[in-house]
């Protein structure tokens, strides 16, 4: 009954099971799904569920695992060797017993502020400048946002070459290069979170202005003309007009903001291992699993704390996305 | 009535003409060279480095011009670190995670997109938010996983998902399921529904409706999203580096860490090797500009 020789308008409804149906219940779609053919069912129900069953099984299962194991303690090895210490993992983190992990907190905080407040506005900015009729925007826009194709670990090279001690850029300039004077960007506790940050942004201050500038695509000329005929000025109209238009992309940007900042891990981990000055939460995670002390669930603590941080943006997002459905 | 529709524009680009001139226009023309100059300065630095041999920067610095040019430091790199095993190595992850992210997705996408029922709502919830997700958050349970779960010989040497090829393309199509979905779930929302009915009455069935109906229309958003995934999974670290532990099985990106100071041993031979690592996704930068840009922006503004 599938077959495409059969299909066709011209031909009444043959005496399938599907096509009696699908004639009379044109009507609406929640009958129509009711009445499908039970191959139908089938189908539908393969196509649901395989990337389903993947999608749960390699994200959200580990993700419950995660959980569950940090109120363990255990080595990883034989599964009966789980044991239950309740909030014993939390209060060690906490009570400073593992020292990295305070350092790692207020770097992902001074990562997320930055990111938030010098290289998302900037983002923003270049978007907005960008965005007007001016000669060789697509050339400013360009160069811009070329190191968004960039992979992080690459970006850690490349600004390598701008760092490092004897052979960088910054130090030959200086003529400090390869003397004791020499500043060690990426070694020196005190400044390389910072370094580190200024490569980091250089990628996310493109990435953010690719999204503003196709938010403000989509915001209706007429909105800004009438801002104009009104006698508003430039930056009474994006204040006032543009800018609570981009509501929604205005989430999506800070969504993918914080998401990014909890995920910073492979710029420092090529740099340093992050270690000295650039621990994050999220190389601590991995330094207990790969160390040579694997403590699974001291690990998945560190990993809940990142969860739990998350939560909060991915319902942001989700709610976003509901009131779509919902309009 | 045609008059002043034909005067208009003529005004229009006379202003435009005269505001050009302005010195608030210069001003943002300057500003706007200055911040490119900075953005493409790295780049442009590391190509200007990988030109010149290490003899000459050794004895002229490296903020200097002279000595010769040449592109030895590329072979070099090349074929001391046997860079071609590694674009290997990625290839056979990247193809097959790509096509098969994208078959999977649309998959669901149809389904929650075309058809209402319960679960809708709940199902793309679930793949949105997973998609959101700090990898570090699955990783230690998955790294114990992937030590555990049994794979056929076929895929695997060692009979476990852990170092193997097939088990990083797989974390990768989980992972990436979520963003595809939704984006494509999205896309599909905005066919109409009469495309749907119009198929039942010719007699196809859910597969058919999909395969020959709604799938073909779906290509412009399936070339922005394959050139996306390409280059998000062509630069993925974390994943090989934590469940790969051959380092000669290990794609690019990742081997970077263990090939950084053991064979990159002067800064010119690091951006040579940077400048040859970051080619494909420099060729998609300037080849596939507007389908990366579109595959950004798809899940960020509606259709």
């Amino acid at each position: 009954m599938t077959d495409p020789a059969n299909r066709g308008l011209d031909q009444p409804a043959a005496p399938s099971g599907r096509r009696r149906f699908s004639v009379r219940s044109r009507s609406g779609v929640r009958r129509r799904f009711s009445l499908f053919t039970r191959r139908d069912k089938l189908v539908l129900g393969l196509i649901v569920g395989i990337p389903t069953f993947l999608h749960i099984f390699f994200i959200w299962l580990p993700t419950v695992a995660s959980g569950i194991l940090s109120f363990t303690s255990w080595n990883g090895i034989g599964l009966d060797k789980i044991k239950f210490i309740g909030l014993k993992n939390y209060s060690d983190l906490f009570s400073g017993i593992y020292p990295p992990f305070w350092p790692a907190i207020q770097h992902n905080i001074i990562w997320l502020v930055v990111f938030l407040l010098i290289a998302t506005p900037l983002g923003m900015f270049l978007a907005v400048l960008l965005d007007k009729e001016i000669r060789g925007t697509r050339i400013y826009q360009s160069a811009i946002y070329l190191p968004v194709v960039l992979s992080l670990a690459i970006v850690g090279f490349i600004w390598q070459l701008i760092y490092s001690p004897d052979q960088g850029f910054i130090n030959n300039l200086l003529g400090t290069a390869g003397t004791p004077e020499a500043i060690d960007w990426f070694g020196n506790r005190n400044i390389n979170l910072w370094a580190i940050l200024v490569a980091a942004s250089w990628r996310h201050v493109g990435y953010v202005m690719v999204l503003y500038l196709a938010g403000l695509k989509s915001v209706d000329l007429s909105l800004r003309e009438a801002a104009a005929i009104d006698g508003a000025s430039e930056r009474q109209t994006f204040f006032r007009v543009v800018f609570p238009v981009l509501r929604p992309i205005n989430i999506v940007v800070i969504v993918i903001t914080v998401i990014e900042s909890l995920r910073a891990f492979d710029l420092v981990f090529i740099t340093n291992r992050g270690l000295n000055g650039l621990e994050l939460l999220s190389v601590l995670v991995t330094n207990n699993i790969i160390g040579e002390a694997s403590r699974v669930g001291f690990g998945s603590a560190i990993a809940m704390i990142l969860l739990v941080v998350s939560v909060g943006p991915i319902i942001l997002f989700l709610t976003r996305s509901l009131r779509e459905e919902a309009a | 009535m045609t008059a002043p529709s034909i005067a208009a524009p003529v005004a229009a680009s006379g202003t435009k003409a005269r505001r050009g001139l302005r010195p608030q226009r210069i001003l943002l023309h300057a500003f706007l060279i200055a911040t490119s100059l900075v953005w493409l300065f790295p780049i442009g630095w590391a190509v200007y480095t990988a030109l010149r041999p290490y003899g000459d920067t050794a004895k002229y610095g490296y903020v200097s011009v002279g000595g010769s040019y040449g592109f030895q430091n590329f072979i070099d790199a090349w074929t001391r670190v046997d860079i071609p095993k590694f674009f290997l190595n990625t290839l056979i992850i990247v193809v097959p995670a790509v096509v098969l992210t994208l078959l999977l997705a649309s998959m669901v996408a149809f389904a929650v997109s075309r058809y209402s029922w319960r679960f809708n709502l709940g199902l793309l919830m679930l793949f949105t938010a997973g998609n959101l997700l700090p990898q570090q958050v699955v990783i230690t349970p998955l790294y114990r996983m992937y030590l555990a779960l049994p794979l056929p010989r076929l895929v695997s040497d060692n009979g476990v998902f852990y170092d193997q090829y097939f088990g990083i393309m797989m974390i990768h199509i989980a992972f990436q399921l979520g963003f595809c979905t939704f984006v494509l779930s999205n896309y599909m929302k905005t066919l109409p529904k009469e495309l749907n009915e119009a198929a039942v009455v010719d007699g196809a069935g859910v597969f058919r409706t999909f395969w020959d109906v709604i799938l073909p229309l779906c290509r412009p958003p399936m070339a922005a999203l394959a050139t996306l995934q390409f280059t998000w999974i062509y630069n993925d670290f974390f994943w090989a580096l934590i469940l790969m532990f051959t380092g000669d099985k290990r794609p690019i990106t990742s081997a970077l860490n263990g090939l950084k100071g053991q064979f990159f041993t002067d800064n010119n031979l690091v951006a040579a090797g940077s400048i040859i690592v970051a080619l494909p996704t420099l060729i998609v930068f300037f080849v596939l500009q507007k389908q990366f840009i579109r595959g950004l922006t798809l899940g960020s503004t509606k259709g």
